[in-house]
């Protein structure tokens, strides 16, 4: 059973890419796949290259050369993704310190830095405590200072403001922003467009394991070519808007891994579809329609790639912009 | 208000906080104070008594005395006219060392190929597992035998013995937790981070198996003593004169009609010894967890 296919993206240095898509739409697989961490009933194929070195099918000793150092991994928990038992000075300094990259010493200041970086207030302070002694939005934050320790290259942050209020979103959504423009890539999961729309250089739509579109974010907001991405441009409240306008939900539900249909795996939902989207499977090609939107381009040092996918690209037989201009 | 309160809560290391958190747990103060208080009768008891260990009391007029304070037999003689209250304390001694040596042994040897195996899964999890499979077949008894008929009948080869068996099981248990605690977020976490496969076991994966173990080593020190005792009948285990409390308790069912004492004074130390260990190990497993906060 494959719960993700044919998924192909790209993530340049000092540029994020947010990954969208419903619960279940496989967004998560694929970042786990590309660490090595997926679970132990399931496997990785095709290729993923970090700086030039292949991850998947790497072993662990390679892969161990990457991880922290070269991608970190910034989860959607921190309460759970930090062990219980041990102080923040040591979930800081672990990295380093068994790298033999610094002494204890050396390793602690910079935890006092990085704690400091992302707005930590008494740091000295946090690093004799316990995950448990630290409310969610300063443990993400302390979650993100770890993340950063070891001064990836690239950042995986797997839905970082889900379990948080909106204020604090803000200030993690912030740091983010920090870190990317220090140079560093960043790929964030998410299903919130509102993150989407303030964070990130580009977007991938996921939809039932697939990506059904890619775009500038600006691109993607203006002009939609997906009716999945319309649709859910659609599900979002506005502040500035029709009051009385009803939120537009989308009818039914993804389909299960198990049972996805043959055609396009969105068309039993789809307002626009004909016969032929549940015939046969729309591949992800390029729109000629938006390609002129322009591309963020940034050297392409640190990149989890599959080489050559299109900036912009939408897999739909009865992509929107395209009918509006036949229109 | 608030803020105040969390600046004066001290901040301790793990088994700082376990120990405080321990004290606020009365049965558990009781019973570590008793096991103290019978370690020190333990240590110090022999001295007490006029009499030595293997001392036969001739001036008594029947060898097997009962409890009196008068001749000095505090807890009488037993049927070969040797000072109870010596060999009691004598064999307090000898049961707890066994005990605590051979439940290290196997805590060590158990808790280290469980987690590794557990946390490691697939492959090499079989095998070692097929391992600890095949040493359970293995007759327990006829094992301990091969090893001290070709070593030679010595006290350290007792505890590395029964150590050696004992581990079978903790390295079950403890391999069943790893294998939970593997697909837990921060150990992934860890991996993410790029640790090595053994710091991960060591510093995230067995620290949270320490309440499980603590509680099985607690159990498995009654399970020691009464196999320590057990080998000493099949003449094995520790040798005359000296003794322990699973001996003195095996010889003193012998004589349970006609001195009484002889049963009740070393089963009465032994049912202490093991319900304080078993109240020490509910308070402890309670201490170790840091999120329970009362």
């Amino acid at each position: 059973m494959a719960a993700v296919s044919g998924v192909s993206f790209d993530v340049r240095a000092g540029e994020c890419l947010a990954v969208v898509g419903e619960s279940g739409s496989g967004k998560t697989q694929v970042l786990m796949a590309c660490l090595g961490l997926l679970a132990s009933n399931g496997t990785a194929r095709g290729s993923a290259l970090f700086a030039g070195k292949e991850l998947i099918g790497a072993n662990e000793r390679e892969l161990n050369r990457v991880r922290g150092t070269g991608i970190g991994l910034l989860s959607q928990d921190p309460l759970s993704s930090l062990t219980p038992h041990l102080r923040i000075e040591t979930l800081l300094t672990e990295g380093l310190v068994d790298r033999g990259l610094a002494t204890r010493i050396k390793a602690r200041q910079r935890a006092l830095q990085a704690l400091a970086e992302v707005d930590i207030p008494e740091p000295e302070a946090r690093l004799r405590q316990y995950p448990h002694e630290l409310s969610g939005g300063m443990l993400q934050r302390v979650a993100l200072a770890a993340a950063l320790m070891c001064s990836p290259q690239l950042l995986f942050a797997d839905e970082p403001t889900t379990a948080l209020d909106v204020s604090v979103q803000a200030r993690v959504l912030e740091l983010l922003a920090k870190v990317r423009d220090r140079g560093a890539g960043v790929l964030i999961i998410t299903h919130d467009l509102g993150v989407v729309a303030g964070l990130a250089d580009r977007v991938a739509v996921m939809y039932a394991g697939r990506i059904v579109e890619t775009a500038t974010t600006d691109g993607l907001f203006a002009a939609p070519e997906h009716p999945y991405t319309a649709a859910l441009l659609a599900a979002v409240p506005r502040l500035h808007g029709d009051a009385q306008a009803r939120l537009v939900g989308i009818p039914g539900d993804p389909p299960q891994p198990s049972a996805r249909p043959p055609g396009c795996a969105f068309a039993p939902r789809c307002e626009r579809a004909v016969d032929t989207c549940s015939e046969s499977r729309p591949e992800l090609t390029q729109c000629a329609s938006r390609n002129q939107l322009g591309a963020v381009q940034g050297e392409s040092g640190a990149a989890t790639t599959a080489r050559n996918a299109p900036i912009t690209a939408v897999a739909c037989h009865r992509p929107l912009q395209a009918a509006a201009e036949i229109a | 208000m608030v803020e105040a309160v969390l600046a004066d809560a001290r901040r301790q290391s793990l088994w700082g906080d376990a120990w405080q958190r321990l004290q606020r747990s009365r049965m558990a103060i009781v019973a570590a104070s008793l096991l103290l208080l019978v370690c020190a009768l333990a240590l110090v008891g022999p001295w007490l008594s006029a009499y030595t260990v293997a001392q036969v009391d001739w001036s008594q007029p029947t060898l097997a005395t009962p409890p009196s304070f008068a001749n000095g037999h505090w807890f009488g003689t037993d049927a070969n006219g040797r000072d109870l209250f010596v060999r009691v304390w004598i064999g307090t001694r000898m049961s707890l060392l066994v005990a605590v040596l051979a439940t290290l042994v196997s805590v060590v040897i158990g808790v280290a190929w469980g987690a590794t195996a557990g946390y490691l899964g697939g492959r090499v999890d079989g095998w070692m597992m097929r391992f600890v499979d095949v040493l359970y077949a293995l007759p327990y008894m006829f094992f301990v035998i091969i090893l001290t008929v070709v070593f030679g009948r010595s006290l350290v080869l007792i505890f590395l013995a029964i150590g050696a068996v004992g581990w079978l099981t903790m390295a079950r248990i403890v391999r069943g937790q790893a294998l939970a605690l593997r697909q837990r977020e921060f150990v992934e976490a860890a991996i993410a981070l790029g640790l090595s496969p053994a710091t991960i076991i060591a510093r995230h994966v067995v620290p949270n198996l320490l309440g499980t173990v603590i509680v099985y080593a607690t159990l498995t020190v009654p399970q020691v003593i009464l196999f320590e005792s057990f080998l000493s009948f099949l003449g094995l285990g520790v040798q005359e004169p000296l003794t322990s409390l699973g001996r003195l308790v095996a010889e003193g069912a012998l004589e349970m009609e006609s001195s009484p004492w002889l049963l009740l004074v070393p089963s009465a130390v032994l049912a202490l010894v093991l319900l304080c260990l078993n109240f020490l190990g509910d308070g402890l497993r309670d201490a170790l967890d840091p999120r329970q906060r009362r």
